[in-house]
C-alpha cells in the first residue's frame, strides 16, 4: 500500500518530524524551493498537512492538493488555515487545545507584572551600571487593578483565575455573554477598555477580530492603561499602538508575546 | 539648634523625631505635619547638635525613614524614647537588642508592602522561568529577525515552591502561586498550625523537595547566609532561587559560583549583599533577573504604609495597643 503523504508546512519540532517519518512519507515544505512544482508533483499522494501558528494551509494550497483529508495544526490558533475552504471540501481540521493553556495564561500575567512593575527595565537598569548612580523610579501596583479580558475561552479563563489570586476584579468581552460566568460582561471592546486598567487579548484571530485593538480602543484604555497581547499580532493595529506609546504620556505600557 | 528643623510649632501636638539618611525624604510628611510636631534634625546643617540638646531628652517617639539605621548610639541620646515607628518592610536596620534592653517598643510596616512584594516575587519567578527579560533583550537587540526563534523556557505550573519564611509576604506569594498550579511547602521559625502547606524543619530539607525557593524571611543573626552551598546543592541543578528579602540571607559568593557553573538553574534577585553593587559575573548570565531593590516601591504601597504608620502613632499616643509591634523576644 502506498505510504500516506504528509506535508509539514514549516519547521516546528524535530521530535514531531521524527515520529511522523516513522509512520508516513513526510515532505518538508521548506526543502522545496519550487513550491508550485512540488505541489503539482505530489498532489496525488498528500493526504494530510501539519501546520502551526506560523504556517498552515491557505486556499491556494488546499486547491492544489485534491487528496487532502486533514489539516492537523501543532498549535491552538487556526488563523493560518482557510477554515471556510476546509469546510467546503469536507477537510478535517484539528488543533492542540489545553496543552498550551497554562503556559499562555502564565505568560499573560508575567507580562502584566513585567510591564506594570517594569521588571525588564529594572534588569536593564542594573546591568547598565545605572543603579550605582541612583535609584530606579517607582512603578505601579498590579494587585487589585481591574483586568479586562477579550475572549473567555480556555486561555482567557485561565488568565482570569490567576488574576483573581491577585485580587483583580475581572471583566470580559465575548461575542455572546456567558451566563455561567461570574465576571462582569461588556457587550463591546470599547466599553471593556474604558472600564479596565489592564486589557488582555486572548481571543482567536479571525477576519472579525483583526485589529480589534484599534486607535479608539487604545484611547478608551487611556494613558494609564496597559495592553497585554497573547493572541496574534494582527489583533492590534500596530502602527496606531506604536504612535500612542511613542507620543503618549509616560505611564503607557504594552507587552506582547506574538 | 535651628528653629526650621521643627515643623508645626503647635505645642499641644504630640512630638515625633524624624530619623533619616540625608538622601531620604519622608514620603508623607505633609500629612503627618497636620497631626504632629515633627522634629527633623537632618533638615539642618548640623544634625548631631540636636542629639546633645535638651529637646532630645524628652523625645518619646522616633520615626526612621525607610532603612535609615537606628543604632545603639542614636538610642542612647534619647533617654525618654518609648517607641520606634518603623517605616520599612524589614527591621534589620534597627538595633533590636538595644530596644529590648531599654524596653523600647518597635513597630514595622505590618502588611503594607506584602501584596506589592508578593506581586514582584511572582513576576521575577515567571521572568526567570520563561526568560522574559532575556527575550526582551533579544528582541530589542534586533536578534529576532536575524537569529530566529528564542529558546524555550520552563513551565511554572506543577513546580514545587518552597517558601522560606511564611510571614504575610510569604503567605501572599503562596496564595498567588497556587492559582498557577504550583504546590507550596515552607520553612519558618515555627510550624504554623493554621496553615495547611507542608512544613519543613530546616531549609535544606525544604530545598531538597522544591524546584523553586523563594526567600522572604527577616534578616537576623540566625538567618544571615541561611542560603548557602549546602542548601543550593540540595535544591539541585534544576532549581531556581528568588530573593526578595535581604541580600545577606544568601551567601552571595557561593550563589554566584553556583550560577556561573550551572549548579542551579537560575535566580531572580531584588536584593544584594552590598547594594547597589552587584557581582559582575551575573551580568553575563541570561538565566538571572536582576532588580535594584524595588519590590516594595509603588505609590500604592506608600499610601498603605502611611495608614499603618498613622495607626501606630495614634495607638501609641492614646495608650492603646500598637497595631504592628515587632516581637523583640
Amino acid at each position: 500500500m502506498e505510504a500516506i503523504g504528509v506535508l509539514m508546512a514549516c519547521p516546528m519540532s524535530a521530535y514531531l518530524e521524527q515520529e511522523l517519518e516513522k509512520r508516513f512519507k513526510l515532505y518538508k515544505f521548506w526543502n522545496f524551493p519550487q513550491k508550485n512544482d512540488f505541489l503539482k508533483d505530489h498532489s496525488h499522494s498528500i493526504r494530510a498537512i501539519v501546520g502551526n501558528a506560523s504556517a498552515g494551509a491557505d486556499a491556494e494550497m488546499i486547491d492544489a492538493l485534491p487528496k487532502l483529508e486533514i489539516v492537523s495544526s501543532y498549535s491552538v490558533g487556526l488563523d493560518k488555515i482557510d477554515l471556510v475552504k476546509c469546510k467546503e471540501k469536507g477537510i478535517r481540521v484539528t488543533n492542540t487545545p489545553d496543552v498550551l493553556t497554562d503556559d499562555v495564561a502564565d505568560l499573560a500575567i508575567g507580562l502584566a507584572l513585567a510591564t506594570l512593575r517594569k521588571i525588564c527595565a529594572c534588569d536593564r537598569y542594573v546591568r547598565s551600571g545605572a543603579w550605582r548612580k541612583g535609584d530606579f523610579k517607582l512603578t505601579t501596583k498590579f494587585s487589585g487593578k481591574s483586568v479586562g479580558i477579550i475572549g473567555l475561552g480556555r486561555i482567557g479563563s485561565a488568565i482570569a483565575k490567576r488574576a483573581e489570586a491577585f485580587g483583580c476584579p475581572i471583566s470580559y468581552y465575548t461575542r455572546t455573554e456567558r451566563p455561567d460566568v461570574k465576571y462582569k460582561y461588556y457587550p463591546n471592546v470599547l466599553e471593556l477598555a474604558s472600564n479596565c486598567q489592564v486589557l488582555i487579548v486572548a481571543c482567536p484571530l479571525t477576519p472579525e477580530t483583526r485589529h480589534i485593538i484599534n486607535r479608539e480602543v487604545i484611547d478608551a484604555l487611556g494613558p494609564k492603561g496597559v495592553l497585554i497581547n497573547v493572541g496574534r499580532g494582527p489583533h492590534v493595529d500596530e502602527p496606531e499602538l506604536v504612535s500612542a506609546l511613542v507620543e503618549g504620556p509616560a505611564g503607557w505600557g504594552w507587552a506582547r508575546c506574538v | 539648634m535651628a528653629a526650621q528643623i521643627v515643623e508645626n510649632e503647635e505645642p499641644q501636638l504630640p512630638q515625633i523625631l524624624i530619623h533619616r539618611l540625608p538622601s531620604f525624604d519622608l514620603p508623607f510628611k505633609a500629612q503627618l505635619v497636620t497631626r504632629f510636631r515633627l522634629i527633623d534634625p537632618y533638615a539642618s546643617s548640623d544634625p548631631t547638635a540636636f542629639f546633645s540638646s535638651p529637646q532630645a531628652q524628652s523625645v518619646r517617639v522616633l520615626l526612621p525613614v525607610g532603612p535609615s539605621p537606628v543604632t545603639a548610639d542614636t538610642l542612647r541620646c534619647l533617654p525618654s524614647l518609648q517607641c520606634v515607628i518603623g517605616s520599612s518592610a524589614g527591621v534589620d536596620h534597627i538595633d533590636l537588642a538595644e530596644c529590648r534592653r531599654r524596653g523600647i517598643a518597635v513597630t514595622n510596616a505590618g502588611s503594607a508592602f506584602s501584596e506589592d512584594v508578593a506581586d514582584y516575587a511572582v513576576g521575577l519567578l515567571i521572568d526567570v522561568l520563561r526568560r522574559l527579560s532575556a527575550a526582551d533583550r533579544y528582541v530589542r537587540s534586533g536578534s529576532w529577525p536575524v537569529k530566529g526563534e528564542y529558546p524555550l523556557g520552563s513551565k511554572l505550573g506543577g513546580k514545587r515552591v518552597g517558601i522560606v519564611g511564611l510571614g504575610s509576604i510569604g503567605y501572599e506569594i503562596a496564595k498567588r502561586l497556587e492559582a498557577f498550579g504550583c504546590s507550596i511547602a515552607y520553612n519558618s521559625r515555627k510550624k504554623k498550625p493554621s496553615v495547611l502547606f507542608p512544613f519543613h524543619e530546616n531549609v535544606c530539607s525544604l530545598a531538597a523537595n522544591s524546584d523553586v525557593l523563594i526567600i522572604c524571611c527577616a534578616l537576623t543573626n540566625e538567618t544571615h547566609h541561611l542560603i548557602n552551598k549546602d542548601v543550593m546543592t540540595a535544591l539541585g541543578k534544576e532549581g531556581v532561587i528568588i530573593n526578595i528579602g535581604r541580600g545577606a540571607l544568601i551567601n552571595e559568593k557561593e550563589m554566584v559560583q553556583f550560577l556561573v557553573q550551572g549548579e542551579i538553574k537560575g535566580a531572580g534577585l531584588d536584593v544584594f549583599e552590598n547594594e547597589p553593587n552587584v557581582p559582575k559575573e551575573l551580568f553575563e548570565l541570561d538565566n538571572v533577573v536582576l532588580s535594584p531593590h524595588r519590590a516594595v516601591l509603588t505609590p500604592e504601597s506608600f499610601t498603605t504604609l502611611y495608614e499603618v504608620v498613622m495607626a501606630n502613632l495614634d495607638a501609641f499616643f492614646s495608650n492603646k495597643p500598637l497595631v504592628s509591634p515587632v516581637d523583640l523576644e
